[in-house]
């Protein structure tokens, strides 16, 4: 698959998460836009999603930043793993589509949104990888704000001692949370140097040019650590008054802001 | 006699020729017994080092991959610690997985109220789809744990750190929502698990030379619980007791008084920790400044 269809299918996405917090009147449209490009990296060009002959998907997927559900249902339904046409059921109360993800969702493993908890579980399946011998790599994409949470660097201890080298994990750095900068909340910095310190490969990446994206996913192929990807992103990407602001990390637009949302993507 | 974190420790032994079996530690496998499976399958046990949390997450992570799990720590921590990891990722997710706590109550003794955890059967009660098991001697210990591995979704298994007696053979059967019912007599009853169930015993036993015939019923599946049995005692015996090594609040009394309120009017006496933290000493002298003495059921009598 081409750059070119990538940046479509991102800008499918895009809109389609538009739309699910639109018409849902809530949910995270920020950080969702920020992680877009990532995800359709990871779904559309690298994952395999065929099962092994146990019934385990060869390659798995963990969003532990759980909030950015609206991208995550809108890429699974690329894939085809969800009917397009209910993604705008989002957090309705008849809707499976709950506010975060829920194992129930045909395609999602593990149930998420109190954060810092998804790196642990990847380090699960990935141990159970390893005491199989079975291929397959196990995904994991994290919030720049999430790592406050300190279970994440239990997790990168336990990945580092046990060797967790199928483990890709990418760190959304858009720098903000809801309470403003990551370096202001919370002194979130020198991350490269923190994840080496803890033991993993860490590389340093643009978050929306897929060119890096997948030369980065390739990278790890020959890593005998687990795989940090640290991709620096632009929250609220791709719908200008929404680029950078964190008033809309979790935030529904109005009709007005709906339609220039719209407009913008449409370009 | 035997404790039933060693029972835990046998059991785990007993099942590791199954290649499915993995079984992780946050540190404390001399204390929980899974450093027994860890000599002899080392390459499956796994230890995360101090980060309950992370143990948690990742004893999810190989469930969900298909391999039978038990996760081990103290309960304070399996309960406290790790309360949102077990909530939101091992029951929202539905995971099937074995946590299995030990050293629950004031059992623990001498490391006093940081390490004894009162809490953990209500806070594992309250969690929508949990199912929660207390054994109360060594066979019950292993055949609670052989029902937990053939039946789906969380499961906590509260195991504790002394000796207790041994009260069942091998002709005892067990069940998820099932108990045990010691006795028939009408003068009462006194509900236990884990721990207090030999201690009841021995109440059982006194009361009887004194004339008065109770019956002892072993709730040792907490949550289901078995209602009917508890029905049944509450109407065909006269004065209701139960003992626990835990919170009165949110304990097994408070679980027996919510099915009596809405279906058996009638009074519990609920002999527990009162609403305080627990207390440094000995097992034995602990549970005599908390009352979970033969003596003091007895004296309700």
């Amino acid at each position: 698959m081409d750059i070119l269809e990538l940046q479509n299918i991102s800008k499918n996405i895009r809109r389609d998460i538009i739309d699910m917090v639109y018409n849902a009147k809530s949910g995270h449209p920020g950080g969702s836009l920020s992680c877009t490009d990532i995800l359709v990296a990871i779904f559309h060009a690298r994952m395999n999603l065929n099962l092994d002959e146990n019934g385990n998907r060869i390659d798995k997927f963990i969003l532990s930043k759980g909030h950015c559900a609206p991208a995550y249902y809108a890429v699974l339904a690329s894939k085809g793993f969800i009917p397009h046409q209910d993604l705008i059921t989002l957090r309705k109360i008849d809707s499976y589509l709950e506010g975060h993800p829920t194992n129930k969702i045909n395609g999602v493993d593990v149930s998420s949104g109190s954060l810092g908890q998804g790196l642990s579980v990847a380090n699960g399946m990935a141990i159970a990888k390893k005491l199989d011998k079975a291929d397959g790599k196990v995904y994991c994409l994290l919030g720049d704000g999430e790592i406050e949470e300190g279970q994440i660097w239990e997790a990168c201890m336990t990945a580092n001692k046990y060797k967790l080298n199928n483990v890709i994990a990418f760190l959304d750095y858009n720098g903000l949370q809801i309470d403003g900068n990551i370096i202001d909340v919370k002194s979130v910095d020198n991350l490269k140097e923190k994840f080496e310190a803890f033991g993993w490969h860490v590389q340093e990446i643009d978050g929306h040019d897929f060119e890096q994206i997948l030369k980065a996913i390739d990278n790890t192929e020959d890593s005998k650590k687990p795989n940090m990807i640290i991709a620096k992103t632009i929250k609220g990407k791709g719908i200008s008054f929404m680029e950078n602001n964190a008033s809309w990390h979790g935030k529904a637009p109005n009709d007005e802001e709906y339609k220039i949302a719209i407009e913008e993507l449409s370009k | 006699m035997k404790s039933t974190r060693k029972a835990y420790g046998e059991f785990l032994v007993d099942i590791g020729s199954n290649k499915d079996v993995v079984v992780l530690d946050a540190d404390l496998a001399t204390a929980t017994k899974t450093d027994m499976f860890k000599k002899k399958y080392p390459q499956r046990h796994i230890d995360v080092g101090i980060a309950e949390q992370d143990l948690v997450g990742t004893a999810c992570g190989l469930a969900l991959s298909g391999k039978t799990v038990f996760a081990s720590t103290f309960a304070m921590f399996m309960a406290g610690r790790a309360y949102d990891q077990v909530r939101n990722t091992a029951a929202y997710s539905h995971v099937n997985v074995n946590l299995c706590a030990t050293h629950a109550g004031v059992m623990v003794g001498e490391d006093g109220p940081t390490h004894q955890c009162i809490e953990d059967v209500a806070l594992m009660n309250v969690i929508p789809t949990m199912k929660i098991l207390s054994p109360a001697d060594d066979i019950s210990t292993k055949k609670i744990l052989s029902l937990c591995m053939q039946e789906d979704g969380p499961k906590y298994v509260r195991l504790g750190r002394s000796d207790v007696e041994d009260i069942y053979d091998n002709t005892y059967e067990f069940k998820i929502g099932g108990s045990h019912t010691f006795g028939d007599g009408e003068d009462g009853t006194i509900f236990a698990y884990g721990p207090t169930v030999s201690i009841a015993l021995e109440a059982q036993k006194e009361l009887e030379q004194n004339g008065k015939y109770v019956r002892v019923v072993d709730l040792y599946s907490i949550k289901p619980v078995d209602k009917e049995a508890i029905l049944k005692c509450a109407k065909e015996t006269e004065k209701l007791i139960s003992i626990e090594d835990h919170s009165i609040i949110g304990g097994i009394g408070s679980i027996i008084s919510n099915i009596l309120c809405e279906e058996y009017p009638k009074k519990l006496e609920k002999v527990g920790i009162p609403d305080t933290f627990g207390k440094s000493g000995s097992a034995k002298e602990v549970y005599k400044y908390f009352g979970l003495t033969k003596e003091n059921i007895i004296s309700k009598f």
